[in-house]
């Protein structure tokens, strides 16, 4: 072990803010290391599944409850199973030193973000598309638009999970409080996202706070899907509200990686 | 021999004056002025809590509220050239713990040389580190599933990717059984000697400061001593470059003592 070969060393690429094989090379890790836990790949998968074969015989009697509500949930599931996935990955990532590992080489901020944000993303379509697939053929759910667009908006909240995950592990010193803000950054917006009550039965004061929550219009985004054959210009704003949240929550995000820590 | 900086090759692998560094309500370093050369081993000693680890993550780049100067391989620290030219091992191991050795250096290879031109090199490269470090039976092994020694050799891999000019080790030795010690410091002057790399290592096991060219000795966030181990030796009329240590706090003590009393 002590003869050194000498190879000729690799010329080293310099730092830039996005490389695409640095992204790929951080998403394919990020897959890699979920593959080596494969008990985690079949609960992100089969959960939302479950709770939407659940849910649909909760309602038996009322197959136009679970249309509303099954349309909703199909928005709610990626949006959270991401966050909790994001959070605790990238908790992880900041508490075993591998973070800081690669902020002191020429990795840049915005390919560790995309990286996670392609990983998790390709995961969520997978997740997506069979929760979709299963409501629509599977327990009859009665949607008039395209499935295509349920998938699109799936898949936007998924992002916008990834985002709220990657930024709230900022402020979790233990997987203990990451996992804390599950209630506290996603409950609220649960609650208020028109699930329960059409958000304009709401107190004033809770309806103007949903105005401001980006999964109101995840949820209201699903139901338009639901009603209409065509893609509406309700459906087209509430999927750039999704989409613009989510890019700005990754920029805050790439905000509280530092090269230089305390 | 293999150099590829950009500054002048004789300017010092790290040059510091006034090298101050506060954490919360703490100075942990103290106005530091020290020179680290170019192609040898310099070990840096001192209790825990001495401020070991501030001063090597300063040079490397990631510790916050730097004050003074701290030049590194003739750019000042932190700078976005030196990411490349720099290896750096932190005290606690850190490598994914569910990625294999050889998934985890694939992975850090392809941060430092990316693109799929450079895959085959890097395949090489991967080979050799983990040669180096010992590990090639369990190349396809967990990291997680490695003993703590083997995890922080793992860790030592992913610094020695690349040919970097500066190799920054914080405790690389701790935990290990004498064999893989002295083959690791076989390996360290086989880097200096061969690649005219500098190597920065700490340690708090007296014994290992045998082995460097020059030592710097530090204690409560200064600077003790920056010598030879044998001039140390010398100076303090000790046997040991731990004598000498125990010699040189001794003095220090007596000297804040008479500096208290005089104030």
């Amino acid at each position: 072990m002590s003869t050194t070969t000498t190879t000729p060393p690799i010329p080293a690429a310099p730092t830039s803010p996005l490389n695409a094989s640095r992204t790929l090379a951080t998403a394919a890790r990020v897959l890699r290391q979920l593959r080596h836990d494969p008990r985690s790949i079949a609960l992100m998968i089969l959960v939302p599944c479950v709770m939407l074969f659940l849910l649909r015989y909760v309602f038996d009697g009322s197959p136009q409850t679970f249309d509303n509500i099954g349309a909703s949930l199909l928005g709610i599931f990626p949006l959270i199973t991401m966050f909790l996935v994001t959070s605790i990955a990238t908790l992880r990532e900041r508490t075993s030193g591998t973070l800081e590992r690669l902020l002191a080489m020429p990795l840049g901020k915005g390919d560790l973000i995309a990286g996670y944000a392609l990983a998790f993303g390709t995961l969520a379509i997978v997740q997506s598309t069979l929760a979709t697939a299963l409501a629509l053929w599977g327990l009859g759910l009665d949607v008039t638009g395209s499935p295509w667009l349920l998938l699109l908006v799936a898949l936007l909240d998924a992002l916008l999970g990834t985002a709220l995950g990657l930024f709230v592990s900022a402020f979790a010193s233990s997987e203990f409080q990451a996992v804390q803000f599950m209630p506290a950054v996603i409950f609220p917006q649960i609650l208020l996202c028109g699930l329960f009550t059409p958000r304009d039965n709401m107190h004033p004061v809770l309806e103007a706070i949903s105005d401001v929550l980006p999964m109101s219009y995840a949820v209201d985004g699903m139901n338009e899907v639901l009603k209409h054959t065509d893609m509406t210009a309700t459906f087209v704003r509430d999927a750039l509200i999704v989409a613009g949240c989510a890019l700005l929550v990754l920029g805050l995000g790439a905000a509280t990686l530092r090269r230089r820590t305390q | 021999m293999m150099n590829y900086s950009a500054g002048p090759p004789d300017t010092p692998a790290v040059h510091a004056a006034g090298l101050t560094v506060i954490r919360g309500p703490r100075t942990v370093l103290r106005g530091l002025d020290f020179t680290v050369p170019r192609g040898q081993i310099t070990g840096l000693l001192g209790p825990s809590g001495c401020g070991k680890s501030t001063l090597m993550r300063s040079i490397v780049g990631t510790q916050a509220k730097v004050t003074g100067t701290l030049d590194v391989l003739g750019r000042p620290a932190g700078h976005p050239t030196l990411r490349t030219r720099i290896g750096y091992v932190t005290q606690a191991p850190s490598v994914y713990d569910d990625l294999t050795v050889r998934q985890n250096l694939d992975y850090f290879a392809a941060i430092l040389a990316p693109g799929h031109a450079a895959s085959e090199r890097r395949r090489s490269d991967v080979t050799r580190v983990i040669e180096d470090v010992d590990l090639t039976s369990h190349a396809d092994s967990l990291a997680g599933n490695l003993s703590g020694g083997q995890r922080s050799r793992v860790s030592l891999a992913v610094a020695l990717l690349g040919a970097p000019e500066l190799l920054v080790l914080d405790e690389p030795t701790v935990g290990l059984d004498p064999v893989l010690r002295r083959d690791l410091w076989n390996l360290f002057h086989d880097i200096a000697t061969r690649r005219g790399a500098t190597l920065l290592i700490s340690s708090h096991v007296m014994d290992e400061a045998e082995r460097c060219h020059r030592l710097l000795l530090m204690r409560e966030g200064e600077i003790l001593a920056d010598d030879t181990p044998d001039a140390l030796r010398n100076r303090t009329g000790s046997e040991t470059v731990e004598d000498a240590f125990l010699h040189l706090v001794d003095e220090a003590v007596a000297a804040g003592r008479k500096k208290e009393t005089t104030r």
